[in-house]
């Protein structure tokens, strides 16, 4: 049993997961200074899309059951449908409300999808059963690691580098990049806001879809909550990384990642259960050090 | 023009007394038409008052919007009940109690004022590295300050009972005790708004650029407004405590944060009469949203909303309310008697 490699692993894979929530999140902050609560929702939503509507406590796969090259596509224009039905329902007739305002009525939007969740599923948690083999440990460099774990740190790697191309190398994403940057400017350059805005929207449901079925598949558990934790850690994430900064979110998500999973590893045993005032006083610190963020971009400097 | 001042002076001093009259008129008409649970409601309703005008202090006068104040209601809400508890009684469910509090049995009243001087320490104290931060990175820290009450609340098994609730608090909290502490609040919180230090705030919230070349120290008024904020947030939860009788650091987390920010943007964030409307107006209309669950009578048949109907109901009609008025129901007005130029 080698400590280190495995500790390596559990950071990369959880640091994974924030980081593909937190660029949900900054994708959005980036185009229409949102700050949006219901992304946590759009996961929990497409986890429980995944099995039959029915409040029994014994889940039967739904979605699930379809073959994974089937199954994937299907949930990540489920996610992406979630989202840019939220924009069409709720955030484009708030495009001149204030940050706080829209930010509420995002938070009373993932309330609604919360409760609906709720009424149609029941308040108890559900054990389901995604691709179970995916958790049988493989050993690499000594340590043994869920196959998962490996997937999921590709996965990640391969989101970042997809959504690096886009936005680099198509028309949408230099828009995006232009909107992010100065959206009166990009607007007035001839930029169309509804669509780059629900490209955005698109994207991040996508992204709440992937971290939706991984989460799926590595804890087995299908939850109304499970979208508050991790929402709150991606949020966090956006913010350390620098609002605005897409590469920001990324390398804050896996930053909290792997402190999280050091503290975990390293804290005297009895301090452990406070390990999550430990993670949330390091927030504190790093955004007192740096408070723009820790990648923040030009633009994100206020100008006197 | 002196004599303008004056009256200037006087109708904002006429919102405040305007807002007691109509907390008591609620109080009033729900004690004298309704039944029990109904008086509960209208305690809980006082306390969302104390809690979210304490809270308007902050938000309302510095513009920014702070996820952490109900961890201040967390620390008020324990430290009353380490304080008024029976000896007996924390000895078998607290036991590792500081000497001090675990002997102490203290009169509500002193309890509750010291709870909220506990909230307000402590607020000097994070509010003093926080509110270094501007705009959403102090919104993120604050947001990191509950996350960080919360885990020490619910994972310090031998003082705070952990997840397990604390029971057996006295529930000397009813609507007319909680009402004299809403109506304190008002009056406070009217006082600062009008106070050199809560000018200066407000001056720095509309613009800090042009404040802080006005020799505005805008560190210290946002510092001055959130201790004198938490105080109040920390009575509200020593109130919460002793009005169900039970604790539980679930209570003191994103449900009530979420619920009392909404209860002030719904109002409006830029008024002290917002902070009262958007209170009464969303606490009216979820219990009314929980009757009509329960089912209405029309004769002989019962009409009642499917489960869950209600919490999806108040959604809906939150986002429907910031649509349509995104600054709130008062957008930013004051109720006053005179229409002076605001």
């Amino acid at each position: 049993m080698n400590a280190i490699p495995q500790l390596f692993f559990d950071a990369m894979s959880l640091g994974g997961i924030y980081a593909m929530a937190a660029l949900g999140i900054a994708l959005i902050f980036g185009v229409m200074n949102l700050v949006n609560f219901a992304h946590g929702e759009y996961i929990a939503f497409c986890v429980f899309a995944l099995i039959v509507p029915s409040t029994d406590a014994v889940a039967v796969m739904f979605l699930g059951k379809a073959p994974a090259i089937v199954l994937i596509p299907i949930l990540l224009s489920i996610g992406a449908a979630v989202a840019v039905a939220s924009e069409f329902f709720v955030f484009r007739h708030m495009r001149n409300a204030t940050p706080v305002a829209m930010m509420i009525s995002s938070f009373a939007l993932g309330f609604v999808i919360q409760n609906s969740l709720l009424a149609v599923y029941g308040s108890r948690p559900k054990a389901i059963s995604l691709w179970p083999e995916l958790n049988t440990p493989v050993s690499i460099v000594g340590a043994s690691v869920p196959l998962l774990q490996i997937i999921v740190i590709l996965t990640t790697l391969a989101v970042v580098v997809t959504l690096a191309l886009l936005l680099k190398k198509t028309k949408i994403g230099l828009e995006m990049r232009a909107a992010a940057e100065n959206f009166t400017m990009a607007r007035l350059l001839g930029v169309k806001a509804n669509v780059v805005i629900t490209g955005a929207f698109a994207l991040s449901g996508a992204l709440a879809a992937a971290v939706a079925m991984i989460m799926a598949t590595q804890t087995g558990v299908a939850d109304i909550r499970m979208g508050g934790q991790i929402m709150l850690v991606a949020f966090i994430a956006t913010v350390i990384g620098g609002l605005g900064s897409l590469p920001g979110a990324v390398a804050a998500g896996f930053l909290i990642g792997a402190a999280s999973v050091i503290l975990q590893g390293f804290l005297p045993l009895e301090a452990r259960p406070f390990r999550d005032a430990f993670l949330y006083t390091l927030v504190i610190v790093s955004l007192l050090l740096r408070p723009q963020g820790l990648f923040a971009s030009n633009s994100a400097k206020p100008r006197v | 023009m002196a004599q303008t001042h004056k009256q200037k002076r006087l109708s904002a001093w006429s919102t405040p007394v305007l807002l007691i009259l109509i907390l008591l008129v609620f109080t009033l008409l729900v004690t004298m038409l309704g039944d029990k649970s109904l008086a509960r409601m209208a305690a809980q309703t006082m306390i969302r008052v104390t809690f979210v005008v304490g809270l308007w202090v902050f938000v309302g006068n510095s513009g920014v919007v702070s996820f952490g104040h109900a961890g201040y209601m967390a620390i008020g809400a324990y430290c009353s009940a380490w304080l008024t508890l029976k000896p007996q009684m924390k000895g078998l469910f607290l036991p590792d109690l500081w000497p001090f509090l675990a002997n102490a049995e203290w009169h509500v009243l002193p309890a509750a004022v010291v709870s909220g001087l506990l909230a307000a320490f402590v607020a000097l104290v994070s509010g003093a590295a926080i509110l270094r931060l501007t705009g959403i990175a102090a919104s993120i820290a604050t947001f990191a300050f509950l996350a960080i009450v919360y885990t020490v609340y619910s994972s310090w098994e031998g003082v705070t009972g952990a997840t397990s609730s604390v029971v057996g608090l006295a529930r000397y909290a009813d609507q007319w005790v909680t009402f004299g502490w809403a109506s304190v609040t008002v009056l406070a919180a009217a006082w600062y708004a009008s106070s050199a230090s809560g000018l200066a705030l407000r001056a720095s919230r509309e613009d800090e650029v042009a404040a802080s070349a006005s020799g505005i120290n805008m560190y210290r008024h946002r510092l001055i407004s959130l201790v004198v904020s938490a105080f109040f947030t920390g009575v509200a939860g020593a109130l919460f405590g002793h009005s169900l009788g039970v604790l539980n650091p679930s209570s003191f987390y994103l449900g009530v944060t979420f619920i009392t920010l909404a209860m002030l943007v719904v109002g409006g964030i830029g008024s002290l009469t917002g902070a009262v409307t958007g209170v009464l107006v969303l606490s009216i209309m979820i219990e009314s949203l929980v009757r009509m669950e329960r089912g209405v009578e029309f004769g002989e048949t019962t009409l009642a909303l499917p489960t869950g109907a209600q919490e999806i109901l108040i959604g809906v009609i939150m986002i429907l309310v910031l649509i349509l008025r995104p600054a709130g129901l008062t957008g930013g007005r004051e109720l006053r008697l005179r229409i002076g130029g605001r």
